[in-house]
């Protein structure tokens, strides 16, 4: 495959059967159910938010608002600030980002090598505590441009125009069920409204932890944390709240079962996906699977 | 003798709002029991049902994490500070610890 732009391999990621975990569920194992993981992790920046960040960074070039002279800034729990850093270093603009001090060696690595700068927010107020800072950073300052992914319509728009489009073409317009977790929310609220545009009966289902203090990295326990504007409720049809120990172990059993190396919050969208089977007679059911466990390995 | 505890922002609802505690203990586990006599409830948060420390949360000694010294038994003194950090992703992987 040759491309004239790294930003040309973003998105099209494979969509996979999930063929062993949850088969003592009948209708997973009759195949009148089925579950397919969505791999973002196939993406140049190994995650989902390179859809997003690409589609942000592009819009304020188209817009005029992103030149040469500026620096982009955002806040991040990670994956968001490897994908500006990527594209930054692609494009040719610098990047600075701002993150929780506790996210992983790994993410910071990444950012680093890219070339982008990282200011460090406080540890105990986790991504929230980012979002502080970065407001505080853009306020009163010209050079730098501010995509405030929480905020952006861009970021949701990303997922309309290449997730949502995807997913219903792979699947031949059988899904009818998308499962997603909620950070920024632009997955869930792109992709569903996307999805309800093909067929207004398939089901959107957002996934959060149960509790404000979790280990799912990128997810928002949204009760508890500044609500992103792009977030919209009323457009998802349930929400189901996981919690941290669970989906670290199913994390374990995707990596050895299929084959599947992802993150924590794909593991929490799989057991969402798992009780969704369970209640179904026959489906389809989409979990999207935002990153690669790599990132997660940390020092074990 | 007292340990400054430092409480991350979700667990700051039981603590009335407070990111500093001072609480007692020769350990880690004391401190923590301590902790869990002033705002009952907190204990929960931290061990999980079999009554291990959550992997996802990481507690420092000073700047120390606790799982490369002596666990929960990690002995702690008089001007130590503990800190409980939510791990994030930080230490724990897929492959467990």
């Amino acid at each position: 495959m040759k491309i004239e732009s790294l930003l040309e391999a973003v998105g099209k990621t494979p969509l996979v059967p999930i063929r062993h975990i949850g088969q003592e569920i009948k209708a997973l194992h009759s195949g009148q159910v089925k579950i397919y993981a969505k791999l973002e992790y196939f993406n140049p920046g190994g995650s989902v938010k390179d859809r997003p960040a690409a589609r942000m960074v592009q819009e304020g070039i188209r817009s005029g608002q992103l030149t040469k002279d500026k620096t982009i800034l955002d806040a991040t729990s990670g994956n968001t600030g490897i994908a500006y850093a990527w594209i930054g270093a692609a494009l040719g603009y610098k990047v600075e980002l701002v993150m929780p001090e506790n996210v992983s060696l790994q993410r910071k690595e990444m950012i680093l090598a890219c070339g982008a700068k990282i200011t460090y927010s406080s540890p105990m107020e986790g991504s929230d505590g980012a979002i502080r800072l970065v407001k505080k950073i853009a306020e009163n300052k010209k050079d730098y441009f501010f995509p405030d992914q929480y905020n952006n319509p861009m970021n949701p728009q990303a997922h309309y125009d290449s997730t949502g489009v995807e997913i219903w073409e792979e699947t031949k317009g059988q899904i009818t069920h998308f499962v997603a977790g909620i950070g920024t929310s632009g997955t869930i609220m792109g992709t569903g409204r996307r999805l309800k545009t093909f067929n207004k009966k398939i089901q959107i289902i957002a996934v959060e932890p149960n509790d404000p203090l979790h280990g799912l990295e990128g997810l928002k326990h949204m009760a508890s944390a500044i609500v992103p504007g792009i977030y919209k409720e009323k457009e998802l049809d349930d929400k189901f709240q996981m919690a941290t120990e669970p989906a670290y172990e199913i994390c374990q059993r995707l990596a050895r079962e299929e084959g599947l190396v992802v993150g924590h919050s794909s593991g929490a969208a799989m057991l969402a996906a798992l009780k969704i089977a369970e209640t179904l007679k026959e489906g389809l059911i989409v979990a999207l699977f935002p990153d690669h466990g790599s990132r997660y390995l940390g020092h074990s | 003798m007292a340990i400054k505890v430092r409480i991350p922002t979700p667990l700051q609802k039981l603590t009335g709002n407070q990111g500093e505690i001072d609480a007692k203990g020769v350990t880690v586990n004391e401190v923590l029991a301590d902790l869990e006599k002033q705002f009952p409830g907190i204990k929960g948060r931290l061990y999980d049902e079999k009554g291990a420390l959550r992997r996802f949360i990481n507690f420092y000694v000073n700047n120390e994490d606790i799982r490369f010294l002596k666990g929960e038994t990690t002995p702690i003194k008089e001007g130590d500070e503990l800190s409980i950090v939510p791990a994030i992703a930080g230490g724990v992987g897929v492959t467990g610890r």
